[in-house]
């Protein structure tokens, strides 16, 4: 599904990934941990393919494909996608008529029509119930005024309406409640299959009860320094990141 | 491709005026130059009556003596008054009546702005007095109309068969002297469209004139009134585009509104004429004076999406005269390259429990300026007067300019004044955020926009909203077509 070589990215001159090795089979749930301005959102942006970061070596495969010169729309159209760990407001744009624009403009790469507006909201109310969203909510401005944990359902509610093949989510854990917390993760793992791969940024183990990583990565200063099973996030919830730090020399 | 600032520049320069072809319907036209000669052959030249005449030689001894205003926050050449012509019809002015007789080369023309006659057929429900340069060549629906009492034509046809009601508003609302430009209109106005609904009538359609103009070189001096009689209610829709042309065209428009008792007129317009080039050439320059009057209980809209002009001085105004009368202004100014707009509203508050509100959202890219210059005016009469305005700006880059000018004067202590101001600037990380969606970057300033636009397009009829969305689209966007 994914494979990433030797990746360096830098923004302003300033390396912010330093040689990233990873690769994500379809079917599998990844996790990426690691302490604060280690590079995990950079690394999300890089993959969904933002240019504010350039890549200076390495490569970005999707199901073999070099992404190299792939804008981030036609990225999406491939199937990335990201949700935000700082999602943004788009004033006088409800949630539907941005959905319907994404929906339609993946269609119309793909050659398709617009989907017929029965057929739309067929999708919004399947979708909006497995995520327990107000249908009210749907016609607000998008992320304005949201709460963090609503900005954070809504970015699941967006990744439930586009079905991507991969999935990165930022941060989604964090502001969430409790309970928002278990339907988010049950929604991720309803839209789960052998043929679709989730990526999962986070800082705590909770998430990971929900949403089971097969594998665990510790990310620090830019590179993978530490790959593991789900035993991995355990451990660190315990013992933190220090032992890791003085472990891998910088 | 992602979106970043240098880039987003370039492409909104590359966008070209996409109207911008020229139609040679043989024309017939003044000598350059103007005194009062020519004052009383445009009026010979529409067969006016006397009082007319008189009334246009006043208003040219009035500009005479006036000078330019320089308090907008614009920068232009001043027109060169004697290097214009000041009247130009078509030769040929036949009254169709039927869209089918109508001069091949002109349906063309409106193919050409995707506001076919055919399409405009469709529209059911929409009357299309058509003002190709100074004078009407077509006028449709105007049976039905009739049948109610309503009367929909040219100003000129209005001198001629309805002399009260011409006499009795023309200029009771934008006197002569009201300011230079107006003067200027009243002395040498060529045509226009003139609308009276009488008592009670509910217009059972919108009625909608586009305006162009035509002859390089003509000014076009329009001039247009509506009255809507007691308890009455008119929805008009006004939309220009003009083609592309090097030397500068001036168009001083005037439109006056009388909303009697209990009468409601909501006046909405699309405009977009060439806006100049993208160094700043060419392109018409937009001095318009739009002011209506309320008597009681009556009601005025004004809706605007301008888009086009490369100088555009422009207050659509609400003189709430009457008790309980309401005076609203929605507007969206949009300004690219070297546009430069001034634009807002009056809202003069006489009457008790008289109320308005302003919207107005100014949307600036490239090197343009936009500034929003409004006056609220409550009067010591003008009891529980309520005021709400906001104004909105959106900046899309770092070389253009957004400016808020409000005046509050108010004379009267029971009066509510709100006023809200803002101003945002559409950022990579929205753009990055629609892109990740699937939405290029194209897409998601159109979206953006008209997110940002909502309130205001929402005030439009239907079929204006939807070529309001398409004019914003292509005044912004770069790779269109
Ligand atoms: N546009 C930018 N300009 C300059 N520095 C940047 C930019 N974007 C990211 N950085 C820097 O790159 C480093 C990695 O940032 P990143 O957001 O990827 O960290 P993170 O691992 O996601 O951290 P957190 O856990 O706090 O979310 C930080 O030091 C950050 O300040
Ligand atoms: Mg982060």
């Amino acid at each position: 599904m994914l494979k990433i070589n030797n990746l360096h990215a830098s923004v302003e001159d300033k390396e912010i990934l330093k040689g990233i090795n990873l690769t994500v089979n379809a079917g599998e749930v990844h996790a990426i941990m690691g302490p604060n301005g280690s590079g995990k959102s950079t690394l999300a942006a890089v993959i969904a393919g933002k240019e504010e970061f350039e890549v200076t070596e390495g490569e970005v495969f999707l199901e073999g494909e070099n992404l190299e010169d792939t804008s981030p729309e036609d990225r999406a159209h491939k199937g990335v996608f990201l949700s935000f760990q700082y999602p943004v407001e788009i004033p006088g744009v409800s949630v539907t008529n941005f959905m319907k624009t994404a929906i339609n403009e993946s269609r119309k790469a793909k050659g398709l029509e617009d989907m017929p507006a029965k057929d739309m909201l067929k999708l919004i109310r399947e979708k909006s119930e497995l995520l327990e969203i107000d249908r009210k909510f749907l016609s607000r401005s998008l992320n304005e005024g949201f709460s963090g944990g609503e900005k954070k359902r809504n970015e699941i509610f967006q990744m439930a309406m586009l079905e991507p093949k991969l999935a990165i989510l930022d941060e989604t854990d964090s502001g969430l409640d409790i309970d928002a917390l278990r339907i988010v993760a049950n929604g991720v793992n309803k839209l789960k299959s052998k043929d679709n791969a989730v990526i999962v940024i986070t800082h705590y183990q909770r998430l990971l009860e929900y949403i089971v990583p097969d594998f665990v990565h510790v990310l620090h200063n830019g590179k993978i320094v530490k790959s593991g099973n789900k035993d991995l996030a355990l451990e660190l919830e315990e013992k933190g990141y220090d032992w890791l730090k003085q472990e891998t020399v910088i | 491709m992602a979106y970043t600032e240098e880039e987003l520049k370039k492409e909104l320069e590359t966008k070209e005026y996409e109207y911008g072809f020229y139609t040679d319907i043989e024309s017939d036209t003044f000598p350059n130059g103007l005194n009062e000669e020519i004052v009383i052959a445009i009026s010979k030249k529409k067969e006016e009556p006397e009082w007319m005449t008189l009334w246009r030689l006043e208003s040219f001894k009035i500009w005479k003596e006036m000078v330019e205003p320089e308090w907008a926050n614009v920068k232009y050449k001043k027109p060169d008054f004697q290097a214009i012509s000041y009247y130009s019809a078509p030769n040929k002015k036949p009254k169709y009546e039927s869209l089918d007789e109508v001069d091949p080369e002109l349906l063309d023309t409106f193919k050409k702005l995707g506001i076919s006659l055919d399409e405009q057929k469709k529209l059911a429900g929409v009357a299309v007095d058509i003002v190709m340069d100074s004078v009407s060549v077509a006028t449709t629906f105007k049976k039905t109309l009739a049948e109610k009492g309503i009367i929909f034509c040219s100003i000129s046809e209005a001198i001629k068969e309805h002399p009260e009601l011409v006499k009795k508003y023309i200029g009771s609302v934008v006197p002569q002297k009201d300011n230079f430009y107006a003067a200027l209109n009243s002395a040498v106005f060529s045509d226009g469209s003139f609308c009276y609904i009488p008592k009670g009538v509910r217009c059972p359609m919108e009625l909608s004139t586009y305006f162009r103009i035509n002859q390089a070189g003509t000014g076009q001096f329009e001039r247009t009134l509506v009255i809507a009689d007691e308890g009455s209610y008119v929805s008009y829709l006004e939309g220009c585009t003009a083609p592309s042309r090097d030397e500068n065209q001036l168009h001083a428009a005037v439109v006056e509104l009388i909303a009697l008792d209990d009468a409601e007129i909501k006046y909405s317009t699309v405009q977009n004429w060439f806006p100049g080039n993208k160094d700043g050439q060419g392109g018409v320059f937009n001095f318009v004076t739009k002011r209506g009057l309320c008597e009681k209980n009556a009601k005025i809209s004004w809706t605007q999406v301008e888009t086009g002009s490369a100088v555009t001085w422009k207050y659509p105004s609400c003189i709430l005269k009457g008790d309980n009368s309401i005076g609203e202004f929605y507007s969206i100014a949009v300004t690219n390259n070297f546009q430069q707009a001034d634009t807002g509203t009056k809202m003069v508050h006489l009457g008790k429990n008289t109320k308005s509100t302003i919207i107005s959202k100014g949307i600036s890219a490239g090197k343009s300026q936009n500034s929003y210059r409004g006056l609220v005016q409550v009067n010591s009469r003008a009891d529980n007067a309520r005021n709400f305005s906001q104004c909105d700006s959106l900046l899309m880059g770092n070389e253009c300019g957004a400016h808020t000018f409000p005046y509050i004067e108010v004379k009267n202590k029971s009066a509510q004044i709100e006023h809200e101001a803002t101003t945002s600037k559409i950022g990579e990380d929205q753009i990055f955020y629609c892109n990740q969606r699937g939405i290029d970057t194209e897409k998601a300033i159109a979206l953006i926009v008209n997110g940002f636009s909502k309130e205001v397009l929402n005030k439009l009829p239907m079929e204006f909203a939807v070529e309001a969305q398409k004019l914003l689209e292509i005044s912004l966007e770069g790779s269109v077509g």
